[in-house]
């Protein structure tokens, strides 16, 4: 089977890169598959999980938006952070998750507090759904 | 002249003070390592991010962004500056801050034309104690910094960019040459207008679809870019600091070593003339008795 370079690059380093079949993510306007020989393209992500699979394998890696970038044989993940399900420090997203419903709960609509722990609160849900492999 | 109990003492505690350095020493050598390996391993990212941006301004003649273009009319400057939460290590934070007051004061009549972003705590004391407008501050930085420790205050300062309090965005560090070499650094991060003038030269290589459209990828892809540059020069500046601390022990280790050799020497001098004059005065007392 066909197959195409994957990458997956965050500031902090690189998180992913091999052969893979399939790269499928999530973008503002829904999910989007890339096979191999996709037309150049570039689209930013929304906070989701990627699913790459390889060999008939899937395997899971969250993202907290980025952009990516498509070419006939390579696919470039750019993201703020992202992470495998076995580096996703659990508690932490936990204790993410209920201080950002805290705040939800205290803060009005429309101000920039509520949209922050929104955000937060996407992505420690995120985190947790990636590390139990729900998705 | 110094007894030699006093000569004895300051042989030992240059020893002590050697030890310190030759450790401190170390420490940044290791330091340095990782701190270069991290500069490795985000720079794919800037560049990839680089390539996708210019290859737009490239693609699309008339895509447009307030952050590619060069404000007609200057009123406020902005500087990050870069320094390190500590002192020893040489002329890493003097020489940056010498040149950024030179550039200011040569740009600047008064300090409502500019501001000040400021990285490390030897920088904000010294423009806190020249009352200079300091308008953001982090201090306490780890040494392997993570990109979600610069996160809040690079995305201020492009949003400060973008609302207009600056016209214009220079960010001030020392750019890491070699382990014994630094270069103190000023680069324009806004306006991205170096980004367009690559674009021109360089032909589009692909033709991407750009989803939804590309003005939208732009409008979220620069100031991610904006954002990384600033991390990028912070862990530069890092990687320079320890390799400036490295050097800097390294030169005061090689001074702690001759001066124990000088003070050796003079102590060994000390202690033949005091044998000298014993002698001496042995003799001269069994002359007066025979």
């Amino acid at each position: 089977m066909k197959t195409m370079q994957t990458n997956v690059v965050t500031p902090d380093g690189s998180v992913y890169s091999g052969e893979t079949e399939m790269v499928s993510v999530k973008t503002p306007d829904g999910e989007l598959g890339i096979m191999p020989s996709h037309l150049p393209l570039v689209t930013p992500l929304a906070i989701g999980a990627i699913r790459i699979k390889k060999d008939s394998k899937v395997e899971l890696i969250a993202v907290s938006g980025g952009f990516m970038e498509v070419r006939p044989d390579e696919v470039n993940i750019l993201a703020e952070s992202a992470e495998r399900p076995s580096e996703i420090d659990i508690t932490r997203a936990r204790a993410a998750k209920e201080r950002a419903q805290r705040r939800l709960d205290e803060a009005k609509r429309d101000n920039i507090d509520f949209k922050r722990a929104e955000l937060a609160l996407k992505r420690a849900i995120n985190r947790l759904e990636v590390s139990e492999s729900k998705i | 002249m110094a007894s030699l109990k006093d000569i004895k003492t300051r042989i030992g505690s240059t020893k002590k003070t050697k030890q310190i350095t030759k450790a401190m020493e170390m420490v940044s050598a290791a330091k340095l390592n990782r701190a270069q390996s991290n500069a490795e391993a985000f720079q794919p990212y800037t560049d990839k991010i680089r390539e996708v941006v210019s290859s737009i301004a490239a693609g699309t003649e008339d895509v447009s962004h307030p952050m590619l273009k060069e404000r007609e009319q200057v009123k406020k400057t902005g500087y990050i500056v870069i320094t390190s939460d500590r002192g020893l290590c040489g002329a890493y934070n003097s020489g940056l801050l010498r040149e950024t007051m030179k550039l200011i004061n040569e740009r600047h009549k008064s300090t409502d034309e500019y501001g000040l972003i400021v990285i490390g705590r030897v920088g904000r004391d010294f423009f806190k104690k020249r009352n200079m407008p300091i308008f953001q501050e982090i201090i306490g930085l780890p040494d392997q910094p993570d990109y979600t420790d610069i996160k809040s205050i690079a995305s201020t300062t492009v949003e400060m960019f973008d609302d207009e309090l600056f016209d214009e965005v220079y960010i001030h560090y020392n750019h890491f040459v070699s382990a014994i070499s630094q270069r103190v650094t000023e680069s324009k991060l806004l306006p991205l207008t170096s980004i367009g003038e690559e674009a021109e030269a360089s032909a589009p290589k692909l033709d991407y679809i750009y989803e939804p459209d590309a003005e939208t990828i732009l409008e979220q892809l620069l100031p991610h870019y904006a954002e990384s540059l600033i991390f990028g020069a912070l862990l530069d500046g890092k990687a320079s600091e320890f390799g400036a601390r490295m050097s800097a022990m390294r030169s005061a280790t090689d001074n702690a070593d001759s001066r124990i050799g000088e003070l050796t020497l003079k102590y060994n001098r000390a202690r033949q003339a005091a044998i000298t004059q014993e002698i001496n005065e042995i003799v001269g007392g069994a002359a007066a008795q025979s």
